[in-house]
């Protein structure tokens, strides 16, 4: 199969139904499964920190919310170029979809970044790079989300969104590097993917696991905000109308 | 494969608007690296970089040893280390629990005329690693003997 026909078929919002509905049981067991098996192993089986105590097992969802927010801004940002660049709706579709799941998780990653915050550094909130930079990836989402409303017309709102999409990724390098550029109250990162991670393996395992949980979590939520969004836009077509009247049947 | 030139054409705005942005948000952060900086080191204090009498932060590590209490108030005196200089911190209050010899703080307060920094406000820096206290004990016992080899070896 060339590239170009590939292409085509991702394209095509009806097989993009039908495949990704194959998929979701997968999705919805594998996310739930790594999810609450990793944090239930993190909160009860591994010991507590050296230094922080029991403080530090809100790693385990701080840490899958971070990086799953800053992993679904790329991801959006890389739609809205698709969807410039070769006119293609179903990036327009997977973009306007990621837009409230990215902003719920990064809420997430400031909320519980606030909660292990106070009991270790004193203070719920500090006004340095990192969640100054973090912040500013919430307002994008939400500033995305009321772009996209902010337009009647469908494909004008998919252009705009998508260039202030392209605009605010960079951002995503600021807040991973912002701990390394700038002196801040937050620590850098623990997990290194070139050198030795400082985070001890028995305490590493459970959030490896939490953490892929959450992208499988973030891959499950979006499909199915795709797919309500491909049957809205093509509730006129005759497959939606087979595909909704044989579900209901 | 060979790009339709049209596609070609937005593929290149939009890497140049990418490539401006950066280099925007890269020149802005560079502009205002002072104020993005959470805190003054010690040694931008000694050289005269922060202002005297204004709201600032000093961060850095607390020097072993240097932790003074009063007995009979809630006054702390204690010294802020990068290893290149030093300021010396006076905070009443209550500390962080992770608040420690050695470990890393930031306090907000002023620098006073005497050198002093008066602190209004003390938080605990922690780094990024975790382990399990009896990791920690055994990195401990393993350098303390490691420690007194080489004082075996030296005599």
């Amino acid at each position: 199969m060339s590239i170009s026909s590939t292409f085509h078929k991702w394209g095509s919002p009806r097989w993009f139904y039908q495949f990704s509905g194959k998929l979701l049981p997968w999705l919805a067991g594998l996310s739930l499964l790594l999810l609450v098996g990793g944090v239930i192993w993190g909160l009860a089986f591994v010991p507590a920190d050296y230094k922080q105590g029991n403080s530090f097992r809100i790693i385990y969802i701080h840490v899958p919310a971070s990086a799953v927010a800053m992993g679904a801004y790329m991801t959006m940002a890389i739609a809205g170029a698709i969807h410039l660049i070769w006119r293609m709706k179903l990036a327009a579709m997977v973009m306007k979809a990621i837009a409230p799941i990215g902003a719920s998780l990064t809420f997430l990653a400031l909320l519980t970044g606030a909660v292990w915050g106070k009991p270790t550094w004193g203070t719920w909130w500090v006004w340095d790079a990192r969640i100054t930079s973090v912040l500013i990836l919430f307002f994008l989402y939400l500033g995305i989300i009321a772009l996209h409303q902010a337009f009647e017309n469908r494909d004008a709102a998919a252009k705009a969104c998508a260039v202030l999409a392209i605009v605010g990724a960079v951002n995503i390098p600021i807040i991973y590097w912002s701990v390394e550029w700038w002196y801040s109250l937050h620590q850098p990162a623990s997990i290194s993917f070139t050198g030795q991670s400082t985070i001890h393996p028995t305490m590493l395992r459970p959030l490896m696991a939490t953490l892929s949980g959450m992208y499988l979590f973030f891959t499950w939520v979006l499909l199915l905000f795709v797919r309500v969004e491909i049957l809205d836009r093509e509730r006129n077509t005759r497959w939606v109308q087979d595909q909704i009247c044989g579900e209901s049947r | 494969m060979a790009m339709h030139p049209q596609r070609k054409q937005r593929l290149l705005i939009i890497l140049f608007i990418l490539v401006v942005t950066g280099l925007a948000a890269g020149l802005l952060g560079y502009a205002l690296k002072e104020n993005i900086n959470l805190f003054y080191p010690p040694a931008d204090i000694a050289a005269g970089k922060a202002p005297t009498g204004k709201s600032i932060r000093a961060g850095g590590m607390v020097q072993e040893g240097s932790v003074q209490r009063a007995s009979d108030s809630l006054v702390t005196r204690f010294v802020v280390t990068d290893f290149s200089a030093t300021v010396t911190v006076e905070y009443e209050g209550i500390l962080p629990d992770l608040f420690a010899e050695g470990e890393g703080v930031v306090a907000s307060g002023k620098l006073g005329e005497d050198g002093i920094f008066y602190a209004t406000e003390v938080l605990a820096k922690h780094d990024e690693t975790y382990m399990p206290p009896e990791v920690s004990d055994a990195l401990e016992k393993s350098a303390a003997s490691r420690a007194a080899q080489q004082e075996k070896g030296s005599l």
